[in-house]
């Protein structure tokens, strides 16, 4: 099962933090900063793996892609493949550069919640949904357009649409 | 620029719809970005969560603005602040009909409550109303906001829709809701352990999606149970089988490979399912050995794929062409660039190492340079591979890499773990006591505080009971050496409390047992151990108790104490202590200096810490004390047990305690209702032990199994390894098992005969290994530090006689390959390689026969003959090359003519060219039969063969005569 799903900038600053296991805010924080200290710690051409036991607790991996300014952190634990998970973080990072079309950190920071959409339609409950990003995109896309639908009713006055709603 | 770009965004943004944020969010987001440092951060954040609460308070906000309010929050929240003031209004947006608003809300929820909050309750009705909804997108929310949101409590509310929405017509709901179901199923099992047969059912659903998310399930209930699940494995076999010929659809497919993920899902399920399991994992060989064929080896995902192929192949029931197959993708992740695949590879090799243990060696250079990898991960990994491999021979080695490698970090955590794997190998494999203390010094040395107080206390005991064997000498030797160590590290500065508690221990029990050392001297350096660490009471208290010690052994020895001015002002010091313990000591020691040698015998005899004390629990020696008392009119004792009993007697008509009472009459009478006290466990208890309860057969069934089937899942120390396969050999009844096992590696079966021919213990196949680097320096750039660590590591890897001549073979191979070749190097590999391919049932049977070696069909002494013939050839070949670098080659020569002939075709070739000069090969086998007994030449070990055979001596026992006074 997947733990954790977190984008962290090269300055260590979060910008995106999804526990599929309730963590009390201050703990996120600490869970974050520690990733954080040991990725910058790393040289480049290594591994993507981490040994992650002593932040995570026993039984937990770690796979971690960077791109430009980004790190993308996965969590794990041994139910999952490495290096089907750094797959997975390619197809999060695909999916979201069909999104915005060449993706930078600014478009992770200020879609934040559509950034939550992707994951979901990728991600679901801590198992893996969907690894297609054409798939993915597909679904984010019919999301959207229903929600410009339902904005488009949403301006009809609002006893009007609850009727119709129902 | 960046502002242009940001409006250009912004502008974007608008048109795509719901994703769109205001100004203000934008202004933060900048703001914070551009904040200089921590604190002007903070400043702003705290900023914003008070402009976002005075907001919050105005009455009539607009939907879209709290949407954005919302979205704010959860960003604050994440950037670590709490945002718990606005989490009423996240769960009134979950009620919204709106789709943008209520995903809003489902978000913010989902992200900010557990699934304890009080708020829950709020939302469930919401989400029940949301599951039935027919817009199937409101239904994704909702299951999605469900596998965050619903414990164990609040699953029975929403568990029927969810079922429901098992049989939705669109495959995205389905799929979801299983998933849903997984993930109530994880957080309370009994929820929905009825239930569970709908997974079953949905791996047969249209839609190869809504089956692949069924697996995640079934992939956690057979973890819990794999007997029930057993007739599954043709579903499964057949469903892999599918998979990897394309018969999904196109768009399944991720970088050009047919749905990896539910691939490596499947593979994982079947390595449960079939390890231990014979019958099952046979249906699964075709397959796998399949995909192995198929599978894109350039891909990151396809090595993911092949690696899940390992370790399924190395769970199910061995089978020798698909752990060919496997050692094969080892072999290439471990030579890749890529540091991943080392990983991988590493990983891998544990795995398949606990099967066929000799595939390390082939590897053993690409180990070690990943041992001394920059990549700490990959480090730890190495180091994780290595403690699966270590055995008696190349402990020391391994044991001192991980030392060094602790003492180079900082990882406390990792520390502490990598000390415990130290003592751990040190205990269970240490070739000497003096290694084993001098290795439990450095660990304790440097990670102390880390490891457990038992280390220290298993350490004390083992310098105190020695050897068990009966050799007192030995015993005070290790004493002795174990005296002096302590004494050279007792006067670094800062030591680990607990080894400092070791070292007083130690010196006080048998610091002058030697006479070496005067009391005097150690007492002032325990005095001294006392004063540093003035502020560790525990360390203190073992120095007292040594002071005491020694001065009691030199009383009994009948000599004169003076006790040293320091010591005196210490024991002043503790006695006036605050603690108790301390201070106890203290007056201790005063009290033994004070009296005569014949009581200090009787109260502290000499190195009699292993004896066990007398305790007279009934403490008779009182009862003549007692009997007088009695008689003179003392009350008689009264047990506790009776003393109770008269309380409740007392308490007679208190009803409100019946039950604790010793009282016969009630004891009685409340003894009935106790059968019926697990009817007050929670409903929840029940479910799962009446689940238990009509399945006790295939509990059982599994058990057995387990213990039929433990041998072939080996964990440790691969000298068991081959007991282990003899088990399992036994147990299936075929005896063509194990020798398969070991197949795996180009080299089983001439292993096993040229093993018993030629072995020769441990520190020979040592040096042969390094005599058989030298000769490849020239050619090959390896540092000879390396190469020395690899045959430490590996080439005296093996006890049993087998693997050290295999490990002998892969060496001098390599250099063969290197440098010598040419012509009967390249002859021999193309064999090796061929056999690798087509690994022929023939090929079993004949490293059956090879395994016992009893004489065999094809003649192990006619390729023998061939062999040293062949030698010949390549040293005329090569005159330049050392005398020592030739023993190996012939080895290596030998081992591939070997195998070849195996495979008799092209075996014979080499027979028809060499026999002839077989005449020849054992007129200098004669010459040299003075020296045969001497020395363990392998070269002479198998001329000696040749001359034995000419002899006409046939071998007939398992381990003929002629093969034993080799080993020796």
């Amino acid at each position: 099962m997947i733990q954790a799903v977190m984008v962290i900038n090269t300055q260590g600053k979060p910008r995106l933090a999804k526990f599929y296991e309730f963590q009390p805010v201050e703990k996120q924080q600490e869970l974050i900063r520690s990733v954080y200290t040991v990725l910058s710690s790393r040289a480049e051409d290594v591994s993507n793996f981490l040994d992650v036991e002593s932040i995570f607790g026993p039984d937990t991996r770690l796979v971690y892609k960077h791109f430009a300014t980004l790190y993308f952190v996965f969590v794990f634990d041994s139910s999952e493949n490495e290096l089907a998970m750094l797959d997975l973080i390619q197809v999060f990072v695909e999916t979201l550069d069909k999104c915005f079309k060449n993706v930078c950190e600014l478009d992770v920071v200020l879609n934040y919640s559509k950034l939550h959409t992707v994951l979901d339609e990728i991600i679901f409950g801590g198992q893996v949904l969907e690894t297609s990003s054409t798939e993915v995109l597909k679904a984010v896309e019919e999301i959207a357009r229903l929600e410009t639908a339902s904005n488009a009713i949403s301006l009809v006055p609002k006893s009007v649409s609850s009727w119709r709603s129902r | 620029m960046e502002q242009l770009k940001t409006i250009g965004r912004e502008l974007a943004m608008g048109s795509q719809g719901g994703f769109g944020q205001s100004k203000e969010f934008l202004d933060l987001v900048k703001s914070i970005g551009e904040a200089r440092s921590k604190a002007e951060e903070e400043r702003i954040v705290l900023h914003e969560i008070e402009t976002l609460k005075r907001r919050l308070a105005e009455p009539d906000i607009p939907k879209r603005k709290m949407k954005e309010y919302l979205i704010r929050l959860v960003y604050v929240e994440m950037l670590g602040h709490d945002a718990s003031f606005a989490y009423i209004h996240a769960v009134k947006m979950t009620h919204d009909d709106n789709l943008v608003l209520k995903r809003t809300g489902y978000l913010a929820v989902s992200l900010f409550l557990n699934d304890d909050h009080d708020l829950i309750i709020l939302i469930v009705n919401t989400i029940q109303k949301d599951l039935k909804s027919d817009n199937y997108l409101v239904v994704c929310t909702a299951l999605n906001a469900v596998c965050k949101l619903i414990n164990d409590e609040t699953v029975p509310a929403v568990l029927p829709q969810v079922v429901e929405l098992l049989a939705h017509q669109k495959e995205a709901v389905r799929k979801k809701a299983i998933m849903a179901l997984h993930r109530f199923y994880q957080k309370s099992p009994s929820s929905v352990l009825h239930l569970v047969s709908n997974f079953r059912k949905r791996l047969c659903d249209n839609d190869p999606g809504v089956m692949g998310a069924t697996l995640c399930p079934l992939f956690d209930l057979i973890t819990i149970d794999v007997n029930t699940y057993k007739d599954l494995v043709v579903s499964f076999v057949s469903i892999l089988r599918q998979v990897a010929e394309r018969r999904l659809p196109k768009t399944y497919d991720y970088h050009q490979l047919p749905a990896p993920f539910i691939q490596i899902r499947l593979l994982k399920i079947l390595a449960m399912l079939g390890s231990g399991d014979k019958q099952a994992s046979e249906k699964m060989y075709t397959v796998v050995s399949d995909i192995f064929k198929k599978c894109d080896s350039t891909s990151n995902i396809g090595n993911a794929v092949l690696y899940e192929c390992i370790c399924c192949v190395s769970a199910i029931h061995p089978n020798p062409k698909l752990l060919d197959q496997a050692a094969q993708v080892i072999s290439r992740f471990l030579k890749s660039d890529s540091h991943n695949l080392k990983y991988m590879g590493i990983d891998a090799l544990g795995r398949l190492i606990k099967i066929s243990p000799e595939i390390a060696e082939q590897h053993q250079l690409a180990v070690i340079d990943c041992l001394e990898d920059p990549d700490d991960t990959l480090k730890r990994k190495t180091f994780e591979l290595l403690y699966k491999m270590t055995k008696s021979s190349n402990v020391e080695v391994i044991v001192d890499r991980m030392i060094s490698y602790m003492i180079s970090i900082n990882d406390n955590h990792y520390k502490t773990y990598i000390a415990s794997r130290c003592v751990e190998l040190a205990e269970q494999f240490a070739p000497s006591n003096q290694w084993f203390i001098q290795t439990m010094n450095k660990v304790f040395e440097h990670a102390g505080d880390l490891v457990n107080v038992k280390v220290a206390h298993n350490l004390m005991k083992l310098i105190a009971e020695g050897f068990g064997e009966d050799d007192d000498t030995a015993d005070s030797q290790l004493r002795s050496s174990a005296v002096e160590s302590y004494l050279r590290i007792i006067g670094e500065p800062k030591l680990p409390s607990v080894f400092l508690q070791v070292i007083c221990w130690v010196l006080g029990e048998y610091g002058t047992a030697d006479g070496k050392y005067s009391a005097s001297y150690i007492t002032g350096k325990l005095c001294d151990v006392a004063e540093a660490y003035s502020n560790d009471e525990t360390v203190k208290a073992y120095a007292v108790t040594a002071i005491k010690k020694i001065y009691a052994f030199e009383i009994s020895a009948g000599r004169k104490v003076e006790m040293l001015p320091e010591c005196q002002s210490l024991v002043e010091e503790l006695s006036a202590s605050h603690s108790t313990d301390l201070q106890q000591r203290a007056y201790e020691l005063q009290a033994v200096i004070g009296i005569d040698a014949h009581a200090i015998e009787s109260i502290m005899p000499s190195d009699a810490s292993c004896e066990d004390v007398e305790i007279d629990k009934n403490l008779s020696f009182l009862d003549g004390y007692v009997q007088q008392a009695i008689e003179k009119g003392a009350q008689p004792y009264i047990s506790e047990n009776e003393r109770t009993g008269m309380l409740n007697i007392n308490n007679f008509r208190n009803q409100d305690q019946p039950e604790a009472l010793s009282h016969s009459l009630r004891f009685e009478a409340y003894e009935l209702p106790k059968p019926l006290v697990p009817s007050r466990v929670p409903p929840a208890a029940v479910a799962s032990s009446t689940e238990l309860v009509p399945v006790p057969e295939p509990y059982y069934a599994r058990e057995t199994h387990q213990t039929a089937s433990l041998p072939s899942v080996s964990d440790a120390g691969s000298s068991e390894l081959k007991l282990r396969l003899d088990g399992v050999q036994k147990k299936w009844g075929r005896p063509t098992y194990s020798s398969s096992a070991s197949l795996t590696s180009t080299s089983s079966s001439h292993k096993t005969t040229n093993g018993v021919t030629q072995v020769d213990g441990v520190g020979t196949s040592n040096s042969k290994g390094r005599d058989t680097y030298d000769s490849r320096k020239p050619s090959v750039e390896i540092s000879p530090e390396k190469q020395k660590l690899a045959s430490s590591l590996f080439g005296g890897s093996s006890r049993t006689e087998k693997r050290a001549s295999s490990g002998n073979h892969k060496v001098s191979k390599a250099a063969e390959k290197s440098h010598v070749g040419k012509a009967a190097g390249a002859h021999s590999d193309t064999v090796v390689e061929k056999i690798n391919r087509e690994p022929t049932p023939d090929l079993l049977d004949f490293s059956d026969l090879a395994v016992t070696s009893t004489a065999p069909s094809v003649d192990p002494f006619q390729q023998l003959e061939g062999l040293l013939d062949q030698t010949e050839a390549t040293s005329t070949m090569n005159n330049g090359a050392a005398g020592a670098s030739r023993t190996p080659e012939i080895m290596g020569l030998y081992a591939d003519s070997a195998v070849s002939g195996l495979s008799s075709s092209v075996a014979n070739r080499d027979e028809f060219n060499l026999s002839s000069e077989l005449s020849n090969a054992a007129r200098t086998s004669q010459v040299g039969v003075s020296q045969l007994n001497k020395g363990p030449n392998p070269k002479d070990s198998l001329e000696k063969d040749a001359l034995v055979r000419q002899m006409g001596v046939n071998p007939t026992s398992q381990n003929p005569n002629l093969f034993k006074d080799l080993l020796g």
